[in-house]
C-alpha cells in the first residue's frame, strides 16, 4: 500500500513543483484538447506549430520597447498571435484561400518580421527560449495564467458550441440561417481562433511549445478514432490529455527522463493504442473485414 | 640562368611584400573575434595596433548566434579571425568558409587540456566543455595564442603583442592567486553552488567549488522531474544558500526551484558573454572578479 502511495502520490505530496506542473497540465488538458478536436475537424492540425513561430514579432517588439520583461513579451506574443490568426480568418472569408493556406503564408511572414526586428536590435538573444516555459518551471503567475485561460475558454467554448459546430460542418447552412440577422458566421470563426491563440500562447509561456501543441493535438487526434459523436470526442480528448499529463509526470519522476517530452510520449503511446484498438483503428477493421473466399 | 631569374623574381616579391606589410603597419590590423570575451582579449593583446570587430556581442548567446551579411563582410575584411574552438561556436567555421575568408584563423583554446562534461541524464555521451576561459590560467594560453596569431599577420608588431600578452598573463596570475586566497578562506564543505547553466566547470575545478545545475551544458536540454526533485532535496538537506542565475538563460526554473527549497536567488553571473559597457562584466577580468565575488558571498551563507 505504501509502495503504491510512493509511486503515485508521494512525488506530488513532497514537491510543490510537481503539483504545479500537474495542475497546469490538467488545466491545459481541459481547455486545449477539445479545441484540438475542432482544429482537426477543420483540417488545421498544424496551426499550433505555425503559431509558435507567429508570436515572434510581438515578442521582439515588446523586447525593443520594454527590455527583457516577461509580462510585456508575453502580451506582445498574444497580440501577434491574435493578429496572425484573425488575418488568416479574414483572408479565408474574403478570398478563395482556405484558413490553413493563408495561415501558412502569414506565419512565415511574421517569423521573418520577428527575426528582422531582433537582428536590428543588434543583440541576439533567443527571446523565445527565454519566454517559453517548461513543465517543471511553472511559477505562480504562470499557473494563474493557464488556469485563468482554461476557465475562460471552457465557458466560452460551451457558449460558442452550437454555432461552432454548424460553422465547422455546414458553413453554408449557417450563413443561410443567419441571413438578415445581427450575428454573422465569422463571429464564430474568429472567437474560436482567439480561444485557440490564447490557449496556445498561455501554454507556450508556462509549459513550452512541445507541451502546449502536443497536449492540444495528440489527444484530439486519437479521440477522433474512438467515437462518432463530437461531444464524446471532446470528453475523450480531455481525458487522454489528463492521463498523459499525470502518467508522464510520474514517469519523468521515477525514470529520470525530461518531463515535457515524457508527457508527450505518453500521449503518443495512447495514440498508438488508439490506432490499434479503437473502433476506428486497425484491429477492429481487420476483424470486421469479411473473408474473401476464392 | 632561369634558376637565377626565378630566384631574383622571388626575392623582389619578398621584398615587395615586406614593404607592403610595413606600409600596412601604419594602419590598424583588422581582427574579428567570434564573441565578446575573445573580443576583449584581442583588444588587450593587440592594443593600439588592431581594430577588433566582435561578432556575437555583449549579452548575446554565442551558442545560438546567427551571422548577418555585415558579419561576413567583417570577416572578409579581417586579416586574423579569432575563435574559441572546442566546438563552442560551430557557426564560425561555416561563416569563414561561406565568406571566402583567406586569412589566418587563431583557435584561442589551442593547447588547453579540455574538460569533458560528465555523461549525465539527458546526455548520451560525455561532451567536451568549451567554456575553458572560466579558468584564468587557461586564458594565459589564450592570450599567448592570440599574440602568436597577430604576430604572424603583422610581424613588425610581434614584440608589442608579446609584451602585452605577458603583462596580461601577469594580471591573470595575480587575479588567480587573489581568487584562490579568497576562496581558501571558505571551508570546502561550504563551497557548493546552484546555477542555471553548467558553464562554470573550469572555474569550479580550479577553485574547488561543487556546481549543481538542473540543466545540461546546452541551453536547450530539459531536466527530468527526478533530477529537479533530487536537487531540491539536496538544497534542503545541505542547507545550500548560494543559488545563481546566468545572464542569458531562462531564470524561471531556477527561481522556482529555489523558492520551493526556501532559498533566495543571488546576483546574475556572466558565463558566455560580457555585459554591456555599463554592466558589472564589461571586460573579461571584471567578469571574473564579479562572478567570484558573488559566488564567494553566496557560499559564505552556506552552513
Amino acid at each position: 500500500m505504501s509502495d503504491l502511495y510512493d509511486l503515485l502520490v508521494g512525488p506530488f505530496a513532497e514537491f510543490a513543483f510537481m503539483r504545479r506542473a500537474l495542475v497546469a497540465t490538467l488545466a491545459l488538458a481541459m481547455s486545449a484538447a477539445p479545441l484540438g478536436v475542432f482544429l482537426t475537424l477543420r483540417r488545421m492540425s498544424l496551426l499550433g506549430d505555425a503559431l509558435s513561430h507567429a508570436v515572434l514579432p510581438g515578442v521582439a517588439l515588446a523586447f525593443m520597447l520594454f527590455g527583457l520583461s516577461l509580462p510585456a513579451m508575453a502580451l506582445g506574443g498574444v497580440a501577434a498571435g491574435l493578429v496572425v490568426a484573425a488575418l488568416a480568418g479574414v483572408i479565408s472569408r474574403a478570398t478563395a484561400l482556405k484558413e490553413d493556406a493563408s495561415l501558412a503564408a502569414l506565419y512565415l511572414v511574421a517569423l521573418a518580421l520577428g527575426v528582422t526586428l531582433i537582428s536590428r536590435q543588434g543583440s541576439q538573444i533567443d527571446l523565445l527560449h527565454i519566454l517559453f516555459g517548461s513543465a517543471l518551471g511553472v511559477d505562480e503567475p504562470g499557473l494563474l495564467l493557464v488556469a485563468g485561460v482554461a476557465s475562460v475558454s471552457v465557458v466560452a467554448l460551451a457558449a460558442l458550441y452550437r454555432g461552432l459546430v454548424l460553422e465547422t460542418f455546414d458553413p453554408l447552412f449557417l450563413a443561410a440561417a443567419h441571413t438578415g440577422r445581427a450575428s454573422r458566421p465569422w463571429v464564430w470563426q474568429q472567437s474560436f481562433l482567439m480561444l485557440v491563440v490564447i490557449n496556445l500562447v498561455a501554454g507556450f509561456q508556462t509549459l513550452g511549445t512541445l507541451m502546449a501543441v502536443g497536449l492540444m493535438m495528440i489527444p484530439a487526434v486519437s479521440a477522433r478514432l474512438w467515437h462518432e459523436s463530437l461531444a464524446a470526442q471532446l470528453l475523450n480528448a480531455s481525458a487522454q490529455a489528463a492521463a498523459a499529463g499525470m502518467s508522464g509526470l510520474l514517469l519523468s519522476y521515477h525514470l529520470d527522463t525530461p518531463s515535457g517530452p515524457t508527457i508527450i510520449g505518453c500521449a503518443g503511446a495512447l495514440y498508438a493504442l488508439s490506432l490499434l484498438l479503437s473502433p476506428g483503428g486497425w484491429l477492429p477493421r481487420i476483424l470486421k473485414r469479411p473473408h474473401r473466399v476464392a | 640562368m632561369t634558376h637565377n631569374t626565378l630566384k631574383f623574381i622571388m626575392l623582389t616579391m619578398l621584398v615587395a611584400s615586406g614593404l607592403i606589410s610595413r606600409a600596412h603597419g601604419t594602419e590598424l590590423l583588422p581582427v574579428v573575434a567570434s564573441f565578446s570575451i575573445l573580443g576583449d582579449l584581442v583588444q588587450v593583446v593587440g592594443g593600439a595596433r588592431v581594430k577588433v570587430t566582435t561578432l556575437a556581442g555583449p549579452n548575446t548567446d554565442a551558442h545560438e548566434f546567427t551571422p548577418r551579411p555585415a558579419d561576413a563582410k567583417a570577416v572578409l575584411a579581417a586579416r586574423v579571425f579569432v575563435v574559441n574552438g572546442l566546438n563552442f561556436e560551430p557557426w564560425a567555421q561555416k561563416l569563414a568558409q561561406s565568406a571566402g575568408y583567406k586569412g589566418g584563423t587563431v583557435v584561442a583554446s589551442k593547447g588547453i587540456q579540455p574538460r569533458t562534461m560528465a555523461a549525465e541524464s539527458g546526455h548520451a555521451h560525455a561532451e567536451i566543455d568549451p567554456h575553458a576561459w572560466q579558468n584564468p590560467l587557461n586564458v594565459v594560453q589564450y592570450v599567448a595564442n592570440i599574440a602568436a596569431g597577430l604576430a604572424k599577420a603583422d610581424p613588425s608588431g610581434a614584440p608589442t603583442y608579446q609584451a602585452n600578452a605577458a603583462a596580461y598573463a601577469k594580471q591573470l596570475q595575480d587575479f588567480d592567486a587573489q581568487a584562490k586566497a579568497q576562496l581558501d578562506a571558505i571551508a570546502p564543505t561550504q563551497r557548493k553552488v546552484i546555477t542555471s547553466h553548467d558553464a562554470f566547470g573550469y572555474l569550479a575545478a580550479r577553485y574547488g567549488i561543487t556546481m549543481l545545475a538542473p540543466e545540461g551544458v546546452n541551453t536547450d536540454s530539459e531536466p527530468s522531474a527526478k533530477h529537479v526533485a533530487e536537487l531540491i532535496r539536496q538544497i534542503k538537506r545541505e542547507k545550500i544558500k548560494a543559488v545563481f542565475v546566468e545572464n542569458m538563460s531562462n531564470p524561471r526554473l531556477i527561481a522556482q526551484l529555489s523558492k520551493d527549497a526556501g532559498v533566495r536567488v543571488g546576483a546574475t553571473l556572466y558565463s558566455d558573454a560580457l555585459s554591456g559597457a555599463n554592466g558589472p562584466a564589461s571586460s573579461y577580468l571584471k567578469m571574473m572578479q564579479h562572478n567570484l565575488t558573488q559566488l564567494a558571498a553566496g557560499m559564505r551563507l552556506n552552513p
